[in-house]
């Protein structure tokens, strides 16, 4: 009675289960189908009532006054097929077919032409040039064309086709581009597009004959970052062959310096940021890579000279993930952090039990013994991968830069990891500080017998607070691995900035972790243009050396009684 | 004459040493007169294998240097290799200005990679180095300062353990990135090569090779005997207590940084000979022996051999050196393999090394010394 009563509810459940994920699954597949007809109902099937195709139709016409009209018509239109129509009639690739006058684009390829449909942008094949007409245009038209196209795209929607049109328009000013800049200053909204808007207008008044405008213009640029601002300053500065100055007038010629004076701060100024942004940077990926060593060889005492290949496992945990959903690279960093984690994490457990244990108050030995182990992965990888670099793709949400403005841009891929790295330390310290395990750790750190004595199993202890310093070590990998070569010496290159990170912050000091990582990143990023990347690296390690030898115990030693036993 | 009496007593009592200087006579006298027997024979050993053994018989000089600071005075050095190194390029320059004008660019004055990167002098470093008691002055002098100004900050302010192995670490880490760079003058990634005499004997003469062997055995013996004067005199006692522990020496009134830097020191002197008698026999001597891996073999050998009796080192730098050179070129791919395990095995099962384990096994036979005979 009872088991049937249970069978029959839970029969019931998965019913309702099934009828609530096929009602899920139908509006997926419902909002996928129409997704897939929208652009489809739009383009396939060419609607006469459609503005687009009746007024492009007419270009087929032989007089050039009508043709001007209809561009006329285009233009007001709105659609954002106009553009590139006109691009393409500009460069003459604009054709109709013969036979039903469908208007085609048409690249020649060998003997026949390659044509598109305008309207449906869809591809018609190769015919050959027999059955097209070319759409002619006169050099009235041409002007007008251009006018056009970049009145369209100072209109456009995207602030960096606005902007690309903005620098086309810069490097050959007329007083029509100049009309169309005034026009369009009032209706700009994005800071980088105006500033060029500006630079444009700037540039072009410092050529007027009024003294008062070139001079107002001089002044507009100072602290413009286009490299065209800065050339054409100079240029006020220049002498000829006599050492007399090409610009005759001595105030243009102050005015001019001031602004290159202000051009000057404002780039020194975006190239600190960058500097100190770089530092945060290498300092991240030194935060990542050493975190998982300060939990275990600054809580628990264990010298772990496989950090870093625990670190390379990650790594390679990645571009495993990534072979197994070649389809999904954009998501496959989301399956590949936990998977790092368990799999560097699993090797972990695995070390501290299999050989960490037998070592415990014997550093040396557990450092030649991990050491060992570091060669053991290291082969091991060699073996199973090759000896080779592996390939590690990057998702496009993570390439490209954010371009701030002229001076200044950030990738992003550095900026996810700063991100990325400031996340997992945020996290782990709440481990350490909030949860039962973090207390259980820092007791057995604290005091292993009196911790033993209270009850908490340490070797439990041991085995999971090195698996989560192991684990974070793979989390890292997965970070490198967007950042550097995936190979079997990936994790040598970080061991011994990690021990120095750890050191020179302070053993047992997660906040210690943080402050030394990044002041290492950022002061060997300031070195570097004085002294050269590996000097600076040298000289970092020398100073470090140095430190150690003041503060034996880092920037931020431990106090009281944790202090006693280390 | 006192310290040659001592010295008697001492080895009267140094069983293991007896029987590797013993040993080391036999292999000293026999593989040069092996080496002189027409190549058809079966005894044979040919120029090859004779300058292998210089090899490992260098490897064997920096092990004891080892040994000294790590089995006796329990200062775990990660960056020996940096001292062994130094040795070397000191020869390794001392051999570079021998070439004179039969490099390839032909100049007199500068080494062929100063040409190929447009030099106009020499550096002021490179000075006297022409002269071999100047070079062999080096070998010597320049290791010995870094390891005295290093081990002065280092123990004055009490760094010890691990964080001591660390930085070392980072020391030879630092070495090797500088000499990795062109503009230090010391031929940056390809190092010291193509070298041609030494003191006026050809380089690839067989007669220098046995020579240059035989000088390592000599030196090897005379390095042991130096060490095991050293660790049996009463300064060694002291070490050996700052070793087992040093906050009582330094209560009892010792001046423990001073015991300890006077011993780093001399280490590091002994690898710096051994760099110089390495180098010849090798003919290259490049940045990638100053990397943190080559100072962490050391260690290996040392903690393989058994550490804290000078003969372990050389049977451990000896033994696992034969079996790098035989697995890198029977099985590449093993090699690692079986130093990863060798580390993991060694410092959990065998913690005083092949000596200990032959010491247990001689005290459980309750035989005589016929082990160290068969695997020596």
């Amino acid at each position: 009675m009872l088991l049937r009563g249970n069978e029959s509810r839970t029969g019931l459940f998965f019913i309702n289960l099934n009828a609530k994920i096929m009602n899920i699954f139908s509006s997926i597949l419902l909002a996928f189908i129409f997704f897939l007809l929208n652009p489809l109902s739009l383009y396939a099937q060419p609607d006469a009532d459609d503005p687009f195709v009746v007024t492009i139709q007419q270009l087929t016409t032989k007089n050039f006054n009508k043709k001007s009209r209809i561009l006329q018509q285009l233009e007001q239109l709105g659609d954002p097929r106009v553009q590139p129509l006109l691009q393409h009639l500009l460069d003459g690739n604009l054709y109709y077919r013969k036979k039903d006058k469908l208007m085609v684009t048409a690249i020649k390829q060998d003997d026949e032409y390659l044509i598109t449909d305008v309207t449906t942008s869809e591809n018609l094949g190769s015919v050959s040039k027999r059955k097209l007409k070319k759409i002619g245009i006169n050099n009235t038209l041409r002007k007008q064309l251009r006018e056009a196209i970049a009145k369209l795209s100072l209109a456009h929607d995207d602030a960096a086709v606005r902007l690309a049109a903005v620098q086309q328009l810069t490097e050959n000013m007329t007083l029509d581009s100049v009309s169309l800049l005034r026009a369009r200053i009032k209706s700009e909204r994005d800071d980088g597009v105006s500033e060029a808007i500006h630079t444009a207008i700037a540039l072009f008044d410092m050529a007027s004959d009024d003294k008062a405008i070139r001079l107002q213009a001089i002044q507009a640029l100072a602290g413009s970052l286009q490299p065209i601002a800065n050339n054409r300053l100079n240029a006020l500065l220049a002498k000829d062959s006599q050492g007399q100055f090409v610009e005759p007038d001595k105030d243009i010629r102050l005015a001019a310096k001031t602004s290159l004076g202000e051009i000057e701060t404002r780039l020194k100024l975006y190239q600190f940021i960058e500097t100190v942004f770089f530092g945060i940077s290498l300092g991240s990926v030194l935060l990542l890579a050493a975190i998982g060593l300060a939990i275990t060889f600054g809580v628990m005492g264990v010298i772990n000279m496989a950090h870093g290949e625990l670190i390379m496992l990650g790594a390679y945990t990645t571009y495993v993930v990534q072979l197994l959903m070649p389809n999904y690279i954009e998501w496959s960093l989301f399956v590949a952090i936990p998977a790092a984690f368990l799999v560097s994490g699993l090797f972990g457990v695995l070390i501290e039990r299999g050989v960490i244990r037998f070592l415990y108050g014997r550093p040396l030995e557990t450092l030649l013994a991990t050491f060992g182990i570091s060669l053991l992965l290291q082969q091991l990888v060699r073996t199973v991968f090759s000896p080779l670099n592996r390939a590690v793709e990057t998702p496009i949400w993570m390439s490209g830069s954010w371009e701030i403005n002229g001076a200044l841009s950030l990738t992003y891929n550095r900026l996810y990891i700063v991100i990325f790295s400031l996340l997992v330390f945020a996290v782990l310290l709440l481990i350490m500080k909030r949860t039962s395990l973090g207390l259980q750790v820092r007791a057995v750190s604290q005091n292993r017998k009196m911790a033993k004595a209270m009850g908490i199993r340490t070797g439990w202890v041991d085995a999971l607070t090195f698996g989560l310093g192991a684990g974070i070590a793979g989390i890292a990998g997965v970070a490198l691995s967007q950042l550097t070569n995936v190979g079997p010496n990936l994790g040598q290159a970080y061991i011994i900035d990690s021990f120095m990170v750890v050191v020179f912050g302070g053993v047992g000091n997660l906040w210690g972790t943080l402050v030394g990582a990044m002041s290492l990143g950022v002061v060997n990023k300031f070195l570097e243009p004085w002294s050269g990347a590996v000097l600076a690296k040298i000289l970092v390690l020398v100073v470090i050396i140095l430190f150690i030898q003041k503060r034996p115990r880092g920037l931020f030693p431990q106090k009281g009684r944790a202090a006693e036993n280390s | 004459m006192k310290p040659s009496g001592f010295l008697l007593s001492t080895l009267m009592h140094d069983r293991g040493g007896k029987i590797f200087l013993t040993l080391l006579t036999i292999v000293a006298v026999a593989v040069p007169l092996l080496n002189m027997l027409p190549e058809t024979s079966a005894m044979h050993v040919s120029t090859y294998t004779v300058t292998l053994l210089g090899k490992y018989l260098s490897f064997a000089i920096l092990a004891i240097a080892l040994d000294l600071v790590w089995g006796y005075c329990g200062i775990l050095s990660l960056g020996h290799g940096a001292f062994f190194a130094l040795g070397g390029y000191a020869m390794g320059m001392y051999l570079m200005r021998q070439i004179g004008d039969r490099g390839v660019y032909g100049d007199a004055e500068l080494p062929d990679f100063m040409v190929f990167l447009d030099w106009q002098s020499l550096p002021w470093y490179w000075y006297g180095f022409d002269q071999f008691w100047f070079a062999m002055l080096m070998v010597m002098l320049v290791p010995g300062i870094l390891a005295f100004l290093f081990g002065w900050f280092a123990f004055r302010s009490r760094v010890t353990g691990v964080y001591l192995s660390i930085i070392t670490q980072a020391l030879t880490y630092a070495l090797m990135l500088a000499f990795f760079r062109n503009e230090m003058g010391f031929g940056g990634n390809n190092g010291l090569t193509d070298f041609k005499d030494i003191l006026g004997f050809s380089l690839q003469q067989d007669s220098t090779r046995i020579a240059l062997f035989m000088v390592s055995t000599l030196v090897l013996a005379l390095v042991y005997l130096l060490a095991r004067f050293v660790v049996n005199s009463k300064l060694g006692r002291v070490v050996v207590a700052v070793r087992d522990a040093e906050d009582r020496a330094r209560f009892i009134g010792y001046k423990v940084e001073s015991y300890k830097l006077w011993v780093f020191v001399l280490s590091a002197v002994l690898a710096g000979i051994a760099g110089a008698l390495y180098v010849p026999q090798v003919g290259i001597i490049n940045p990638g022996e100053f990397s943190p891996l080559n100072s962490i073999e050391l260690v290996v050998w040392v903690a393989i051999g058994g550490r804290g009796t000078l003969y372990g080192a050389v049977l451990g730098a000896v033994l696992v050196n034969y079996a790098k050179t035989y697995f890198t070129g029977a099985f590449p791919e093993i090699w690692l393999f079986a130093l990863g395990a060798l580390f993991v095995l060694v410092t959990i099962f065998l913690p005083r090394g092949l000596v200990g384990l032959l010491s247990k096994m001689k005290n459980k036979n309750n035989k005589t010394g016929s082990a160290h005979e068969t695997t020596g």
